[in-house]
Order: C-alpha cells, then structure tokens, then sequence
C-alpha cells in the first residue's frame, strides 16, 4: 500500500502545537487517519524512514509514550534506540547539553525528547543538526498528546470545530491541557478549563478560554470531558487539602458527567489515578475514549514522523 | 574611608569646552573642570580660556557631557571565591570603560563577606589590581544565614559601606528589627532584598507569560509583602533602610508611603527592571532570568515614573557575571543574573532619549545620590570633591558585542543592542582609567 497523500511539515522541528497553522493541524490528522488504517493490518510496515535512526531520549519516566514513539519509528522502518536517562543528579541541564551533544555526532536523523523542564526540548532542538519531536516539555507542551486527543474526537464526533470541550484537573502543571487550549482553539472548538483556583495557572483566562471553578457549570451542555491526571509528584507545597476532598468536588464519577451532553465522550491521557480524578465506572464505561487514544498515539506519532522525515536531507 | 585607588599623577588636567552637569547642585552649564591632585579644583565657563596652570592637560571635550563618575551600588564581584566569574581586575576594566569610578561589591562571595579580615582582603586586592574604587558591602548577618547579625562596628571600621544579605531577604522579623536597631547606633545603612522566600520559588513573573511557556512564577506579591514589613520595622526601630531592587508598581506604592511618612528609606532599582520587560525573555532566553524577576511593562513604566520623581533614589547595574555553563541550561535550572555595568549609562541614557526622565535626575540617580546613601565623598563636582568623572556622548551610536565588553562573563541582554550614548573618558582621582579610541 501506498501513501495516498504526502504531506509535509515545512519545518525542522515539531516542539510545540503553539505557532502550527490550522491547515498544519488538520494535514497531520488527516495523514494519520491512513496510519490508524495501516495499522490494523497485519502488514503494518512503510519504508519511509528505511535508513534512518530515530533515538527517544526520555529524561522523564514514560511507558507508553515512549512505547508508542518506539512503534511509530519502527513501522516506517526507522531503527530506534531508546535512552532513558536518570533524574538523580542535581545538574541535569549539564547532561541535557553533554548528552545532545554526545548523541548529535552519532548522526541520528530524528530525536525524540521528553524532559521535566519547560523549554528544554528547544534548548536541546538549537543544538543539535536532526529533526527533534517534543514528547512533553515540564509544563510547556506535549503536542503530540494533543494531536492524539483531536484525532479521537474528530474520528467519534466528525468535526472539532463548535465542540465544547472541557478540561478538567490539574491545569497547572498540565503540558497536555496546554497543548490542547492551543490546538482545540485553532481548529474552532468551546474551550473550558475546570479545577479548582490553586490548580489553575495564573492569567489562564487570557488563552481566550472560560475557566470553571466547578465541575456542576463546567461540565453543563460539553461535547468531551478531558480528564488531567492529578500530578501529584510535582506537587510541592499545598495545592488541594487530600486527595478524598479532590475527587468529591473533582473526580469524575457517573453523577457529575450527566451534567455533560448525554453523547458526551470522556478522554484521559494516561496514565490515569483511578479514584482520585476519576472513577473506574466511567474510565471503562461505555462513554469512554481511553483506550482508543493509546491506539491513536501511534498512528498520530507515525504522522509526524512521516511528515518531518520529508524535510530531512536526501528524503 | 580608605582608599583603593592612588592619588593622580601632579600634573593638572583641564576638560575644557564641555556640558557639565553637576546633579549634586543641580547645575548644567557650558563651560570647563579643572583638576588639581586628584581633586575638582574648579568647575566654572572659561576656565581654560583664562589660562591653564603650567604643565597642565587640556583635554578638549568637544561639548560632550563631563559629569561625576557613577557610583553602583550593586554588582556582585566573584573575588573572593568564584573568580572564574569576574575578579577585581576585570569588574574595574567595565566598569572603567562603562563610566563607573566606584563598584559597591556585593557580600554573597566565597568565604561570605561577614568578617573584617574579607573586607581587608577585598580592599587590598582591589588596590593592588583594580582601576576603579572598590567599596564592599558586608553581609548584614553571619553566612548570609539570616540568624546572627554580622559584626556591623568593626566591619564599618574596616571599610563596609554597607550591610546586606545580598540576593537573600532575612526571613526572621525579630533578626531583621535587631540589625535595624543596632545599625542605627553605626549609622550604617542597611540595603535588604525584598522578595519572600517562600514565594519566589520560580523562575519569573507570575502572570499569563509565564503560564504559556509553562514555567513556575513569583507573584509580586512576595516583593511588596516584605517590603512592607520591613518599613514597619524601619518605623520602630529607625535603622537607615534601602531597598536593593524594586520591580513592580505594587512596591512603589508602598514606599511612597513609608517616604511619605518621613521614614528613613530609600530604594534602588535595577536597569535590567527599568530597560525590559518579561516578554523579553521570548523563547527560554536564560539572560533574562533575573532575581527578582522582569515583571510587566506597566511596572516597568512605574518604575522609570518612579526613577523621575525621585521615589526610586538608585539605578544599580545588579551586575552579577554567570559562565556560560550556568546560563546553557533549561530556563528553570539557570542561574538568575546579567553582566551590567559597562552597559549602565547607555541603557539608563535610553530613557533621557525618550522623554521619560531629565538627564539629571538619571545622573543623580547614578552617582549622586548612592554616593550620599554611602557616605562617599564623591558623587559631585563640587571644589575639593575628588576627580572621579565621566566623559560621555549623550548620542554616539555603538552597538553592544558582547565579545568586546570588559567583564569575564558574557551573560548581558543588551547583547547586540543599539546604543546612543558612549563613554569617551573616564577618570578615578584625575587619572584617566578609561578612553574610548
């Protein structure tokens, strides 16, 4: 099977969804609906990226981003090598730069990169010669987490454009929320954030969004209620008073997502903290989106490994 | 006051046909400074037409603008201890060349200038290899820890200027009082950091910026918090009290009413705060990381308001030198500070060239008025002041190399800025230290 479409990204580098055009956005979705279809085949291999080196360097634990990035590099043939490095030294910018540069000269042709402080990835992306993909900076951006998100609800609600779309939880330490306000807002739909006042970033209500401070109104009349894991490793200090007062005012149980739409879907980016942002009756109901995200993060990587492998030398 | 620098060469020198402003007099006439052992001898129109002493050097100014060198009152020097950073030699060589004739050097070195003997040293190193006077502030309590209070008598004796925790604000109230109580027996002035600890834990101004790159932020709040307690303090205890770096609107308000109430207060505030704003740091740009951190333009625009109605008493280059390997970094894990003082009278000549402040209040600001703060004898051109002045061009175009610049480090945001307004001659007791060729 041949690629019917050949889309590409007119740039080196994929590090945020903040600066993609609409057009950048829907061209990636609409290449990744062909992989969602490659990839329910039994013969799930391209040849696009036949000779390439694709090195996922995670200064961050990841499952299943890593793992999908690793199956997205593999079925378009690249050879991928994962790096996960450790987070004990007190000088990891030190090594963010060392390793880059250690890695650079090894010729890789992409680099996929997650690391715990914001702007790293585009602090790495000036240093080294090969394409680089932002798989979540700090609290910056995780654009292809929200390119997944959008594939999903435009492959279950035929559009995003109109679509309320809530976010709820912890938006303060949330890449992914970010990531989603910019994307969701491009392509036209209602955005809504919902957490309580110490979990929302400061001058949120400037990203041209409604901010909710209960789950009751933010939830009236949405299209998608999107779930934010409760990051309680980056908590330092005292956001909410127990982990049982968050999910009685923010947990999503059955009773507060019928003040949803009743087609509302619901979505989590994972990996999910059942009972504390959400109840497992709704994660594994049948109004859940979960488990067709995990599927759609691979056809989604493979798009934009696809869509920057065109601009690399001699593609 | 001891000395680092030696007294001129015997030879007189004459600045002839110059604009000599003198904010320490409010003064700004055509006309021309004669100088006599290191000292003003005179400063009046036609000087050098009615005849110079025998021997002496005239130096013809051509109108540039001949005022008293700067006094910063703010720039952290890495001697003792971090001398990668900058050392004595080559803080003087910028500041020489940026009009800067007296470096009040910050305390938070290696070993923390909290004895008398650190201060000894530092005088000494800088007699021996600075070009500029150097005048340390100790630490205003023991390893900047905030618990004990320095030995602030004998540290004065020494030749302490002043008493700060430098980048640290003392948490304990109780501390705090005492140092303002017994400082006031010294008449020491006490410059304290005003930022709460607890809330200055990220990395720049809270707000919608910040939020969008995803960094951690400090709300203003945390600055005029502990401003506000120390002027409560300062108000029982009538200790002499400066607020090192102000940044946002929020502050000034309330020093305006500490002043207001004929507190003994007074404040600086950082050029980086008076020449950018937080959208400056654009993509992670690690110079712009600064403690305290840029905040909006609109409390960017209070303080040069401030700077003009002489609310804000100082402008100080918060000089602090970085190695590139601290500033290479994630924006979150790099170290806060920029390189400033052979950039100072430029960048503080920017807002005379847009209207917002007289060129001598900026003056006065610069050197005048931290002079008085400190107790120096300079800071004017007074008859009898010391010959520590500066020759500059209020329009001369140059553009900022950071490749060209004076210090050991290169960390400066005005890094490939347009300028207009150069020094041409600095000297330090009548002898020229510096001179633009």
């Amino acid at each position: 099977m041949s690629s019917s479409l050949a889309f590409t990204l007119d740039r080196r580098d994929l590090i945020g969804i903040e600066g993609l055009s609409a057009g950048e956005i829907v061209g990636l979705l609409d290449l990744a609906e062909e992989f969602v279809d490659l990839n329910r085949q039994i013969e799930k291999k391209r040849t696009t990226l036949r000779g390439r080196t694709q090195i996922n360097l995670f200064f961050e634990a990841s499952t299943r981003t890593q793992s999908s990035f690793e199956i997205a590099g593999k079925r378009l043939g690249a050879d991928v090598m994962n790096m996960s490095v450790g987070t004990s030294s007190v000088k990891k910018g030190e090594s963010l730069i060392d390793t880059a540069m250690t890695l650079n000269a090894m010729h890789p042709d992409i680099l996929v990169v997650r690391h715990h402080a914001s702007g790293a990835v585009a602090l790495l992306a000036r240093k080294v010669d090969c394409c680089v993909v932002n798989a979540g900076d700090g609290a910056h951006e995780h654009p292809t987490q929200a390119l997944l998100d959008a594939l999903t609800i435009r492959r279950n609600k035929g559009r995003i454009q109109g679509l309320t779309v809530a976010i709820c939880g912890d938006v303060l330490h949330s890449r992914v929320a970010r990531s989603n306000i910019h994307l969701l807002s491009a392509l036209g739909a209602k955005v809504r954030v919902i957490a309580p006042s110490t979990l929302l970033p400061s001058g949120i209500e400037q990203f041209g969004i409604e901010v909710h401070r209960s789950m009751d109104s933010g939830l009236e009349g949405a299209d998608i209620v999107m779930m934010l894991r409760l990051q309680r490793e980056r908590m330092a200090g005292s956001f909410i008073p127990s982990v049982k007062e968050y999910f009685h005012y923010f947990g999503l149980d059955q009773a507060k997502l019928r003040r949803a739409k009743p087609d509302a879907l619901v979505m989590h980016p994972g990996p999910m903290n059942r009972g504390v942002e959400i109840d497992s009756s709704v994660a594994d109901g049948p109004q859940s989106l979960i488990r067709e995200q995990v599927e759609m993060g691979v056809a989604v990587r493979m798009a934009v490994l696809d869509a920057l492998a065109r601009k690399l030398p001699n593609a | 006051m001891r000395e680092t620098v030696r007294p001129s060469d015997a030879r007189p020198v004459v600045l002839a046909n110059a604009r000599v402003i003198d904010p320490s007099r409010g003064s700004d006439f055509h006309g021309d400074v004669l100088i006599i052992e290191g000292r003003i001898e005179d400063s009046a129109f036609g000087i050098a037409a009615a005849g110079v002493p025998d021997g002496a050097e005239v130096v013809d100014c051509r109108g540039a603008i001949v005022a008293p060198g700067l006094v910063d009152m703010r720039a952290f020097v890495g001697e003792p201890g971090a001398e990668h950073r900058e050392t004595l030699a080559t803080a003087s060589r910028a500041a020489a060349a940026g009009g800067v004739t007296t470096i009040v050097c910050q305390p938070e070195t290696d070993p923390v200038v909290d004895d008398p003997a650190i201060v000894d040293f530092i005088l000494r190193r800088a007699r021996d290899t600075a070009i500029v006077r150097v005048h340390p502030m100790a630490a205003l309590t023991k390893g900047l820890k905030g618990e004990e209070m320095t030995e602030i008598g004998l540290l004065q004796a020494a030749g302490a200027v002043a008493f700060t925790d430098g980048p640290h604000s003392v948490k304990s109230a109780q501390v705090l009082r005492r140092c303002l109580t017994y400082a006031r027996d010294f008449d020491a002035l006490i410059v304290h950091h005003t930022e709460d600890a607890s809330m200055s834990q990220g990395a720049m101004n809270e707000g919608a910026f910040a939020t969008r790159l995803g960094l951690s932020g400090n709300p203003k709040s945390a600055e005029a918090i502990v401003l506000e307690r120390d002027l409560r303090l300062v108000d029982g205890a009538r200790g002499r009290y400066h607020a090192a770096a102000l940044t946002c609107a929020e502050s000034l308000e309330v020093l305006a009413r500490a002043k207001h109430a004929g507190l003994p207060v007074t404040a600086s505030a950082s050029i980086n705060h008076l020449s950018f704003n937080e959208l400056d740091i654009g993509q992670y740009r690690t110079y712009f990381k600064l403690n305290p951190p840029l905040r909006g333009e609109e409390d960017r625009q209070a303080l040069i308001h401030a700077l003009a109605s002489g609310l804000i008493d100082v402008v100080v280059s918060d000089h602090i030198p970085q190695d590139v390997e601290m500033k290479r970094l994630p924006f979150s894990e790099a170290e806060p500070g920029a390189i400033g003082m052979e950039t100072l009278l430029s960048a503080a000549l920017r807002l005379v060239h847009s209207d917002q402040v007289d060129i001598v209040n900026v003056l006065r600001a610069l050197s005048t008025r931290p002079a008085e703060l400190l107790g120096l004898p300079t800071g004017t051109l007074r008859p009898g002041a010391p010959a520590d002045i500066v020759v500059f061009d209020p329009d001369m175009p140059w553009l900022v190399d950071p490749a060209q610049l004076n210090s050991r480090s290169r960390n400066t945001p005005f890094d490939e800025a347009r300028m207009s307004g150069r020094v041409l001659r600095t000297l330090v007791a009548g002898r020229t230290v510096y001179e633009y060729v």
